[in-house]
């Protein structure tokens, strides 16, 4: 098929501009792990209130230091509230829903995850600054969605 | 191909396609009013009757009526006019009536539950949260009466192959052949969702429904949905464009290949939408990522063969210079200047969607009001702002009358794109600011400190002025339907392509390329949801908290 010249030249460098696109994310991804949150663990939503976890969620520090907070989602508001974290100190964030689809976004940071009742979503973060950041659930459940704002004091040493 | 088709105008074909173009920009009607409030309300400006429940109901019918009764039957609609415009003939007008009333029905029937508030669960109704059945029924019988349209097309095609063996399709039946082909890949995934899961669950005969299966039937759906909105939009532009700008098609070949591309990669994408869902791996996030930039390519293409193809029309009329062809082209014409403006959009639009689709990035705007600034630029402005000027096309044409108020005509693009550049620039920014999507109020639980207050304040003079837009478009079509001076119908005339594709090729075999498309479905989809069956899940029961 005979194509223009100049058409030649762009669809070379459209197509090395996608290539570009794609190493940056896939080096970005092994490299630096830069991946989304892609926990695969199911829970059931009918029995939360007896799990030995998420019953009674919390911010548990383990002992390798590291820091972990289990948050259940709910119509309308995050337990627990307010969360506590050390800040540069890895946090793994376990959440899961008692009811509908619900976001779970810290606001000004990339902590971005969904939480989907049946699932527990995990991801691990370190705030580099200290101080109070919000939670806001980001996916629509329900007639009070956008009052469904939780509150994380990330501060200055371990707690 | 290239001579101008004779007029059909007050013929039944003509009223077929007349009646899906009515009912379509009904919808735009009703939902544009809806929107101006939408936009209103999370800037926090009072008006009677604000609440939440109207607000959320607002947003769940303003997104059915816009991005699938609005758009489905314009495409219907366009879709039967290229047919009978360069086949000469739509085979199977009872069935094509059939899919119409069902359609409409089903319209009908799942507007009347949202309006009545019993199903304020949002265009994309993820589960648990449950509307009443009639929704899940009428938005299927929606899809059902649409893929009576797509065999009514494709029953054209194949008559009229027999009559021109080994003759490659017009490249605007092209161009909606591929769209049908993408609109069955695509609507497989919801039907699966709605027959399966959906309209069970909702009528009571099976308790529980696994929210992330639902969500990735969903956007095997939701994403391949976009194309179904943007190849019309391309047909128009590689096919109408030129032609009323005085240039030719600059290659049809790779015209050709750019639909066929859309044929094989729009369906394998989805979990770009479901980046932050649990239950589904990483890995295979990743390969979703890679199709989805793939896709870009096409739409590179396109820019270049389109502006090529408006260049020529320029260096017809005499422009010697880089960029003097520009000012010559049509900018006086409502259909010429609403195509400009919106694949002006889309270099906008296409450069945020590749963000979205960025892997790691897109957890910086995932779900913020970034995604509705975004696709208000491309759904919003792209593809409906090209079919708006495509109504300006169509009208005179179908109906045999002058279009009313051109001066009204022309100012309506410019109000929709500064609009839409007002709304949509503010609320990109209020999303990487971290401002959740679709909320009662940007001040949220009221202790933001008006963090975002400004830009949605903003955002709404935006909305504002795209009403004005969708008013002063809604008063051409109105009048121009019920008063246009009657005169002698335009004929249908398509751009004339430099070096014509005389014989099929490559390009031209549909059946070869949709089992292709179908053989990327499977896996891309296939691993995923199988390993996703396997694993011991929960399901969960409904919820209407509305």
């Amino acid at each position: 098929m005979s194509v223009n010249v100049y058409e030649r030249i762009w669809m070379w460098g459209a197509g090395g501009l996608i290539v570009l696109f794609l190493a940056a994310i896939g080096i970005t991804a092994v490299a630096q792990a830069v991946q989304p949150p892609s926990h695969i663990e199911t829970i059931n939503p009918a029995t939360l209130d007896e799990h030995p976890e998420f019953g009674d969620p919390q911010v548990v520090v383990a002992e390798d230091g590291r820091v972990i907070v289990s948050v259940v989602a709910e119509m309308f508001q995050f337990r627990p509230d307010p969360i506590e974290v050390p800040v540069n100190t890895p946090i793994t964030f376990r959440i899961t829903s008692a009811d509908v689809v619900h976001g779970f976004q810290i606001v000004g940071t990339n902590a971005n995850a969904m939480a989907v009742p049946g699932y527990v979503s995990q991801f691990t973060v370190t705030f580099d600054k200290a101080g109070d950041y919000d939670i806001a659930c980001n996916e629509y459940c329900g007639m009070m969605h956008h009052v469904m704002v939780g509150k994380i004091t990330v501060k200055g040493e371990r707690p | 191909m290239s001579a101008p088709t004779p007029s059909f105008a007050g013929t039944p074909q003509a009223r077929l396609a007349l009646s899906h173009i009515g009912v379509a920009i009904a919808a735009f009607a009703v939902a544009a009013c809806m929107g101006v409030l939408q936009g209103l309300s999370i800037a926090d400006v009072e008006f009677p009757m604000r609440d939440e429940s109207l607000y959320y109901m607002f947003v769940t019918a303003h997104g059915v009526l816009m991005a699938l009764v609005f758009t489905t039957f314009f495409i219907m609609g366009l879709g039967y006019t290229l047919t009978q415009a360069q086949l000469g003939r739509i085979v199977g007008q009872k069935t094509a009536w059939f899919g119409f009333w069902l359609a409409l029905v089903g319209t009908v029937a799942a507007a009347y539950t949202i309006l009545m508030g019993q199903s304020t669960v949002l265009y994309t109704f993820y589960p648990p949260l449950q509307a009443h059945p009639l929704f899940y029924i009428g938005a299927t019988m929606l899809v059902i009466g649409s893929w009576l349209w797509g065999g009514v097309v494709i029953a054209s095609f194949r008559s009229w192959k027999r009559d021109h063996p080994g003759a490659p399709a017009p490249m605007a039946v092209h161009g909606i052949l591929a769209t049908i082909i993408v609109w069955y890949l695509a609507t497989t995934g919801l039907a699966i969702e709605m027959i399966f899961m959906l309209i069970p669950w909702s009528l009571g005969w099976v308790e529980t429904i696994d929210p992330v299966i639902a969500r990735t039937l969903f956007w095997w759906f939701g994403h391949p949905l976009v194309y179904f909105w943007l190849l019309p939009a391309y047909v128009l532009w590689y096919t109408v464009m030129p032609r009323i700008a005085g240039g030719r098609l600059f290659s049809d070949r790779l015209a050709r290949m750019v639909f066929i591309l859309f044929v094989v990669l729009s369906t394998p994408v989805g979990f770009h939408h479901q980046f932050a869902d649990p239950g589904i791996s990483a890995n295979w996030k990743f390969v979703h990522t890679i199709t989805t930039f793939a896709i870009l390519f096409p739409s590179f293409v396109t820019a270049f063969t389109v502006i090529a193809s408006l260049e020529i029309a320029g260096r017809l009329k005499g422009a010697k210079g880089l960029f003097d062809w520009i000012p010559t082209l049509p900018w006086k014409d409502p259909f010429f200047l609403a195509m400009a403006l919106a694949m002006l959009s889309f270099t906008f639009g296409g450069f945020g969607g590749a963000i979205n689709a960025a892997y790691g990035m897109n957890s910086m705007v995932h779900n913020t009001a970034w995604i509705m600034g975004h696709f208000h630029v491309t759904l919003g402005t792209t593809s409906a702002l090209t079919f708006m000027g495509a109504t300006y096309w169509l009208l005179p044409r179908l109906l045999g009358r002058d279009l009313k108020f051109k001066g009204l005509a022309v100012i309506q693009p410019w109000l929709w794109f500064i609009g839409m550049a007002i709304f949509s620039t503010s609320f990109h920014i209020a999303g990487i600011r971290g401002l959740p999507r679709r909320v009662f109020s940007a001040s949220l639980a009221g202790d933001q400190g008006g963090a975002w207050a400004g830009l949605a304040q903003l955002g709404a003079i935006g909305g504002v002025v795209l009403f004005l837009s969708a008013i002063a478009f809604v008063v051409v079509v109105v009048a121009t339907w019920t008063a246009g001076r009657k005169i002698e119908a335009p004929p249908f005339e398509f751009a004339v392509p430099l070096e014509p594709v005389t014989s099929a090729g490559l390009w031209d075999r549909f059946g070869l390329w949709t089992i292709v498309a179908v053989i990327m479905v499977a896996l891309a989809y296939g691993y995923p949801l199988i390993s996703l069956f396997l694993t011991p899940r929960f399901g969960s029961p409904p919820f209407q908290p509305f």
